[in-house]
């Protein structure tokens, strides 16, 4: 059975900037999958290749195995693209949208699925109105309906929370879990680093073009980025300095608190409060912090900035 | 090619200037109106054009003609570079249509609003002149090409223009000059050699002349020679705008 989209030594340039440096990536049927990386690293090109908007030249691209460029009709057909920015056509109502979409994909009678997919998204009561009559996050719900109009089986949403409240965040977090959870295999860009953390199973992070990490969130998270410890301490005088064996650990001293960056598998708990202790310092409380996406990422697009 | 596609595509575009019926409609048919009005009263017996033809008859196939040639242009132009700009047109960008069906559905609704909107000047024109056409047929061809010429002009224009300003320029400088030195309002007989002979440059002219002889059975050229000029010309826009819509010039970066 084929991959999901299937990337083989993809390059782009756009005359002098070599935007995609020979990205090789596969994504499996099914899967949440999250694409991450700063501004400018690449993802949107890199999406914009997989659904037809930009040309290449260099590498080949397949969605369920139809190359995006010599099968094009098939790859569309699979898959379903929500854009980075709201664009929305001012002369049409949702409904007129909605149909005018499900027939570019050849659907004729296609009223009962787009009539669910407007329940789904909270848009039946806004069913006949204008576009340009729809807040922002309603036009962006607009534009997740169109691309899941003729249900394919591929999902790319391209930052789909930008600029949307919190609670329809919530609502549309709640929706691509139900459209996982149904068998599509979704592909998520995001800024925000907790929604990659929260919903997908595994990530690509992309920087300057090229793809740097690509693993489980789970295995990303365990790549060897330490963990924070946050230390409320009693002194009979305000600690000037840490005892040597942590000064390189330390990150923050403020009085009676101490902050501490330790490594995951090498640095012990137990030896930094003994290293306190000796120095007469007694720990009235301690927090451990997991690292979390952010860290990993901050600290894999810092190393290769070094 | 998917049928559907096609269809929903061009009923879209359809579905589009139907919403603003008063500006794509009605306008060019006011407008084409003032113009038989004034040229019609002003120069009806002082100038001659063909024998046994009055100016305000002669006139009114050119108005139509003028007004098919700005609307299809209009149409397909405008609606494809304000789908650019807005950004919508990634919509259409992400479907399995192919450059060929994307072609035919815009070239389509763009004929359409050409011919209705000449349906509607001649409409209006009958009120002021009798004017029976002599070869409906010749006059159906020459109506279809002198439409569908623009329209793939304006698909052309609407790809190449990254703002309103380009579009603007296009239609002032180009269309515009073009469809009024066609011989809307003159027989190229009456002009000095010169503009004579340059005048058969002009496609537009023609369109105008060809869709004359329509009406009244005879033209400054033979209507096989219109036929073909204008045809080979649309085959000529065609292939180009294919081209540019298969590399998606300027639509897929």
């Amino acid at each position: 059975m084929s991959d999901a989209i299937t990337v083989s030594r993809l390059h782009k340039h756009y005359f002098a900037v070599h935007a995609l440096r020979g990205i090789d990536l596969t994504i499996r049927r099914g899967e949440f999958f999250g694409l991450l990386g700063p501004n400018g690293a690449g993802k949107s090109t890199l999406i914009n290749i997989v659904a037809g908007l930009t040309r290449y030249r260099e590498g080949e691209v397949r969605v369920l195995g139809y190359d995006v460029t010599r099968d094009y009709r098939r790859a569309r057909r699979h898959l379903g693209v929500v854009p980075q920015e709201v664009v929305f056509d001012p002369f049409f109502t949702v409904r007129e949208v909605l149909r005018i979409q499900s027939g570019y994909f050849g659907l004729g009678h296609n009223d009962a699925w787009i009539d669910e997919l407007l329940q789904s998204l909270r848009l039946t009561d806004k069913a006949d109105a204008n576009l340009r009559e729809l807040s922002g996050g309603m036009k962006r719900r607009v534009m997740i309906a169109q691309a899941l109009v003729h249900k394919p089986e591929v999902v790319v949403l391209d930052e789909p929370t930008a600029g949307v409240d919190v609670e329809q965040r919530k609502t549309l977090w709640e929706f691509i879990r139900r459209l996982h959870g149904q068998g599509h295999t979704i592909v998520l860009t995001t800024h925000y680093l907790e929604e990659a953390e929260a919903l997908c199973e595994r990530i690509a992070i992309i920087d300057r073009g090229e793809l740097i990490a690509l693993d489980s969130k789970q295995a990303l998270l365990d790549r060897g980025i330490g963990r924070t410890l946050r230390l409320t301490i009693t002194t009979e005088q305000p600690l000037a300095v840490v005892p040597a064996a942590l000064t390189s650990k330390l990150r923050r001293l403020d009085g009676s608190r101490v902050e501490l960056q330790l490594e995951k598998d090498t640095d012990s708990i137990i030896a930094v409060l003994d290293a306190l202790r000796s120095q007469g310092t007694d720990v009235i409380d301690l927090e451990i912090e997991e690292a979390d996406l952010e860290d990993v990422f901050v600290e894999l697009t810092r190393a290769r900035s070094q | 090619m998917t049928l559907r596609g096609v269809y929903t595509l061009f009923y879209k575009e359809v579905l589009r200037f139907g919403k603003v019926l008063l500006q794509t409609l009605l306008a060019p048919v006011v407008t084409a109106l003032l113009y038989l009005l004034v040229f019609g009263q002003a120069l009806e017996g002082r100038v001659n054009v063909f024998p046994g033809v009055e100016y305000t008859a002669f006139l009114v196939p050119g108005l139509i003609m003028m007004s098919v040639i700005q609307n299809a242009f209009a149409n397909s132009s405008s609606s494809l570079i304000q789908s650019k700009l807005t950004g919508n047109l990634v919509f259409i960008l992400l479907t399995p249509l192919s450059h060929l069906e994307f072609f035919t559905a815009f070239v389509a609704a763009a004929v359409l609003r050409g011919l209705l909107v000449g349906a509607g000047v001649y409409a209006v024109a009958l009120f002021f002149v009798d004017l029976p056409p002599a070869y409906p047929l010749w006059l159906f061809a020459f109506a279809i090409l002198g439409a569908a010429m623009p329209a793939v002009l304006g698909l052309i224009a609407g790809i190449w223009a990254r703002k309103f300003d380009q579009l603007a320029g296009f239609q002032n400088f180009i269309i515009m000059p073009l469809s009024f030195l066609s011989g809307v309002f003159y027989s190229i007989h009456a002009l000095p050699e010169f503009w004579r002979g340059l005048s058969h440059f002009n496609p537009f002219f023609y369109a105008i002349d060809g869709f004359r002889y329509g009406f009244f059975g005879v033209g400054d050229v033979s209507p096989l020679v219109s036929l073909a000029v204008m045809g080979g010309f649309l085959l000529l826009l065609s292939g180009i705008t294919l081209a540019m819509l298969k590399i998606g010039y300027r639509l897929r970066d």
